[in-house]
């Protein structure tokens, strides 16, 4: 199974680049991942100011608005997919990122036979045309 | 499971295979180290729920681990063994001791688990052996587990895994990396021990056992591994792309009853891009390396030509062909010849195929093998030559052993 780690850091958007220490460190760490044979891919993300949001209303409108953001909201700074035996083992992978300030989330990802057999076929019609 | 022992069979899962690795270099007998492994994780079952998973769970249970081995030496150097014997192994346990394990350098380690891979696959053993042996110290399975992966027996598992130890035990098989030309001998017998793990896993059906369906993830583990540390050569890569693409397509190659979809009817819509994209880089770094590509990485190869294709009729069936040309000349065999067939008659038209079927069929590899028929009923009917199709259909069917597949052959042949 796969689990994806998000990265929450909780920092100001102004310290978002991190230091070439901490760059190190978990440099180490996804090089221990990729050794174990169980990092499917990882990504850093460049601050939200520089991103934007679409929001949908309740009749499926969508409004967008653009960076930078007044409110301060946790947000993910990068993540991590794994593969993992257990949410237990991911878990345990998550404890050992490197992280000062900050929080690590661990989901496991929707595959295939998780989902009914409707909506597996729905995934199939929209293929190809 | 309380929360402590799921957390406590995580750290396992994930130092095992180096802990058994560090403690058989420095006691030379994998069994003995798995011994001392084993020892370190009930201290652990028995410990770490009361005073929580320590900071560096590695670091605890090999130290754990070496303290148990003085114990035994001690122990031992009371009955039978020679004092000088217990005096070198205890010796080298704690020169280990003063090596701080977490420091050891990274390639130590991993050369240690090298070693270990090859020791699990060593020519020794017989082929379920090496299989099992893998399983059970790279990737801490237990054994019921891996008698339930095998769909065998737990006694004959558990024979198999004490008769592996002691016949590495009395051959004395030193815990190392073979170098140069024993390497490249030594090599391929890891690759397929890797590649049956995979293959057992492909082979189960989705509702089964979960053992079993992870087997593909898991060979895709030690694939990488060794990928990672194998010193140059395409062919760890080689399996590893060709692993990734086979598992790109696992959820196409099965119909809502469970009845296999063949690659060119599958959705490629639910082929998986990010094992795809994986498969492809792995592909790559076999090519870049020096030496042509080995059975593994042609057929990663081919299987990389498919995933290109968005649509089964945008197939590069040229390069397949030339592909499985290529195949042939290095691992010949009836089946690769068989597909070759099939490429060439996609690439040039039916004749071409049929050409190339006239120089094999007369392999007795192949005379009970219900494909061939089925492959040249299939050249036949595209060729316009219906009657000689549907006959070829029909003795494909007395040849397949699966029902639904004789009931498409007959219907092939009817139609």
């Amino acid at each position: 199974m796969r689990f994806m780690m998000f990265m929450y850091p909780q920092i100001e958007e102004q310290d978002w680049n991190p230091t070439a220490e901490a760059v190190e460190a978990m440099s180490r760490y996804n090089e221990e991942l990729r050794k174990a044979g169980l990092l499917l891919s990882l990504d850093g993300l460049h601050p939200p100011s520089e991103g934007g949001v679409v929001s949908f209303d309740s009749e499926g409108k969508a409004t967008v608005t653009d960076g930078p953001f007044a409110e301060a909201k946790e947000v993910v700074g990068g993540y991590w997919l794994i593969q993992a035996r257990s949410k237990e083992e991911a878990l345990e992978w998550a404890s050992r990122v490197p992280g000062e300030n900050c929080r690590v989330e661990v989901r496991r990802v929707f595959e295939m036979e998780d989902f009914p057999q409707d909506v597996q076929d729905a995934v199939s019609e929209n293929f190809g045309g | 499971m309380s929360d402590a022992t799921g957390a406590i069979e995580a750290v396992w899962r994930i130092e095992s295979a180096r802990l058994v690795a560090g403690l058989a270099r420095t006691v030379g007998d994998v069994g003995l180290a798995e011994d001392l492994a084993q020892d370190a994780l009930v201290a652990a079952l028995e410990k770490w729920p009361q005073a929580g998973v320590p900071d560096n769970p590695g670091g605890w249970l090999m130290a754990t681990a070496k303290n148990r081995a003085i114990d035994r030496f001690r122990r031992e150097a009371t009955y039978e063994r020679k004092r000088e014997e217990v005096a070198r192994d205890a010796g080298a346990l704690f020169a280990m001791e003063r090596s701080d394990f977490e420091a050891a350098a990274d390639d130590e380690i991993g050369d240690d688990l090298l070693a270990l891979i090859f020791t699990c696959c060593h020519p020794l053993l017989s082929r379920e052996a090496r299989v099992a042996l893998t399983l059970r110290l790279l990737g801490g399975l237990t054994t019921p587990e891996i008698a339930r992966a095998f769909l065998a027996p737990e006694p004959t598992v558990a024979q198999r895994l004490v008769r592996a130890k002691r016949t590495l035990r009395e051959a004395r098989v030193p815990l190392e990396v073979p170098r140069d030309a024993e390497l490249d001998e030594r090599l391929p017998s890891v690759l397929e021990v890797i590649y049956l793990v995979f293959n057992e896993g492909y082979a189960a059906s989705a509702g089964e056992d979960w053992v079993r369906t992870d087997l593909c993830e898991e060979a895709l583990r030690l694939g990488r591994i060794l990928a990672e540390l194998a010193p140059a050569g395409p062919e760890a890569h080689g399996l590893v792309a060709l692993m990734e693409i086979q598992a790109s397509r696992s959820g196409a190659r099965r119909g809502p009853d469970g009845e296999p979809v063949l690659l060119l009817e599958q959705d490629r819509g639910r082929w998986d891009p990010l094992l795809i994209v994986r498969g492809r880089r792995a592909l790559e770094r076999a090519e870049a390396l020096p030496g042509p590509l080995g059975p593994y990485g042609l057929q990663a190869a081919i299987a990389a030509c498919h995933a290109r294709a968005i649509r089964a009729e945008e197939t590069d069936w040229v390069r397949i062909a030339a592909l499985y040309e290529a195949l042939a000349q290095i691992a010949p065999s009836p089946v690769v010849e068989l597909n070759r067939t099939v490429a060439l008659g996609m690439a040039f038209g039916p004749e071409a195929g049929l050409e190339l079927l006239e120089r094999i069929e007369d392999d007795p590899a192949l005379a009970q093998y219900h494909l061939l028929p089925s492959v040249r009923g299939d050249l036949l009917e595209k060729a316009g030559r219906r009657e000689e199709a549907a006959s070829e259909f029909r003795k494909a069917a007395t040849l397949a052993t699966n029902a639904r597949e004789r009931k498409f052959l007959l219907r092939r042949a009817g139609g």
